[in-house]
């Protein structure tokens, strides 16, 4: 690999990993997803974070729990379907206050080409904050590394659960070949 | 599965696993291997779920990464890891080889009324950890095959899989505590993760 150009080392997706890095993260639970695609290849690529491939999201609630148990701490990456995946084990995290920070890349609700996606993305925020899960919703780039910084923050000094909600707008609509 | 099949007892069974445990990290599953390990003895270094089905193997992936200096063992039942079976695809990517998942299969969902599970139908866990990636896996039915996985678990030299054929009863339940953030505090004092 080259040296990152301008705009990719002003990415604020570098600021949302440094964010990781500061709050020293050390497990990144993730399944595979285009707008977390960076931020998972930063992680892969770090020597200190052990980035965890999952086959559906509610394994990374279960595996953060571990890392918690362990010592160390976490974050979970994913797409605002994968939320609906994870309600139930969210209900250990509630009774074990195990702290969480979840960062989901919405889908289905700005320029969405998939109605399909639409259900879960528009009631993403709902079903987190009926699970309890404090919710901080990210519309602008600059806002991003600030707002991971204060969910990962207030989950471990709070023994909370968090989630970010990257908006679709940031990322931008998916394109698709027609 | 057929019933004539040699089968364990499973208070016998979760005894073996536990002899001479020393420091090793213990997570159990929603709910009779939950039981079953506090029927040897309520220990700091136990991580029972009560709740949450289909965790248990996760959360020994996520504490074996963390601590690599620990074996962690996760004994749960037939029907636990059936729901989360995904996450013997993802500890077979990942094997930490100081993780051993014990499955105490009884064919059945002890904790409902003993309904019949995927495994009395034939669907096989072992060939299922094979082939997402366990290298050592194995299908055990008699008290000797028990302890040589047990010393397995021991070396912590590889993630092991183990399907332990266990009888379909319902011995006395012996609740262990069942405040979360109880268990959660006194693993994290017990391993030095909190001081």
């Amino acid at each position: 690999m080259g040296e990152p150009s301008e705009a990719e080392m002003s990415d604020w997706r570098d600021g949302v990993f440094a964010a990781l890095k500061a709050a020293e993260i050390r497990q990144v639970g993730y399944v595979p997803d285009a707008g977390h695609a960076r931020l998972i290849e930063l992680c892969r690529d770090h020597p200190k974070i052990r980035a965890v491939a999952l086959t559906s999201e509610e394994e990374g609630v279960a595996l953060l729990a571990g890392a918690w148990l362990g010592g160390q701490r976490g974050a979970l990456l994913m797409q605002s379907s994968g939320v609906g995946n994870c309600i139930n084990m969210l209900s250990m995290t509630k009774t074990c206050r195990f702290p969480l920070t979840m960062l989901v890349t919405m889908r289905g609700e700005w320029a969405e080409f998939n109605p399909w996606q639409v259900p879960m993305g528009s009631r993403t925020q709902a079903a987190l904050e009926l699970c309890d899960v404090l919710v901080y919703r990210v519309q602008r780039a600059e806002e991003a590394a600030e707002t991971v910084a204060a969910a990962l923050d207030i989950a471990v000094n709070g023994d909370l659960a968090t989630a970010v909600l990257l908006s679709q707008r940031l990322l931008g609509a998916k394109r698709w070949v027609k | 599965m057929i019933s004539s099949e040699p089968r364990l007892d499973r208070r016998t069974a979760i005894r073996v696993l536990l002899e001479n445990r020393g420091n090793l990290l213990l997570v159990t599953g929603l709910g009779s291997t939950t039981w079953d390990a506090a029927s040897v003895a309520d220990d700091e270094l136990n991580f029972y779920l009560w709740g949450a089905m289909g965790a248990a193997a996760m959360v020994g992936l996520g504490l074996a990464i963390a601590r690599p200096d620990r074996r962690v063992l996760v004994v749960t039942g037939d029907g636990e890891m059936l729901m989360g079976l995904g996450s013997l695809a993802t500890i077979g990517v990942q094997r930490p080889p100081n993780l051993a998942i014990a499955v105490f299969d009884n064919g059945h969902y002890g904790e409902t009324g003993m309904q019949a599970s995927h495994t009395a139908a034939g669907v096989g866990l072992t060939g299922i950890a094979r082939a997402c990636g366990f290298e050592q896996a194995f299908d055990i039915a008699d008290e000797p095959e028990l302890r040589e996985f047990s010393a397995h678990v021991d070396k912590g030299a590889a993630t092991l899989f183990a399907c332990i054929a266990v009888h379909a009863d319902e011995p006395p339940r012996v609740l262990p505590p069942r405040d979360g953030v109880l268990l959660k505090n006194r693993f994290r004092r017990a391993t030095g993760a909190e001081t």
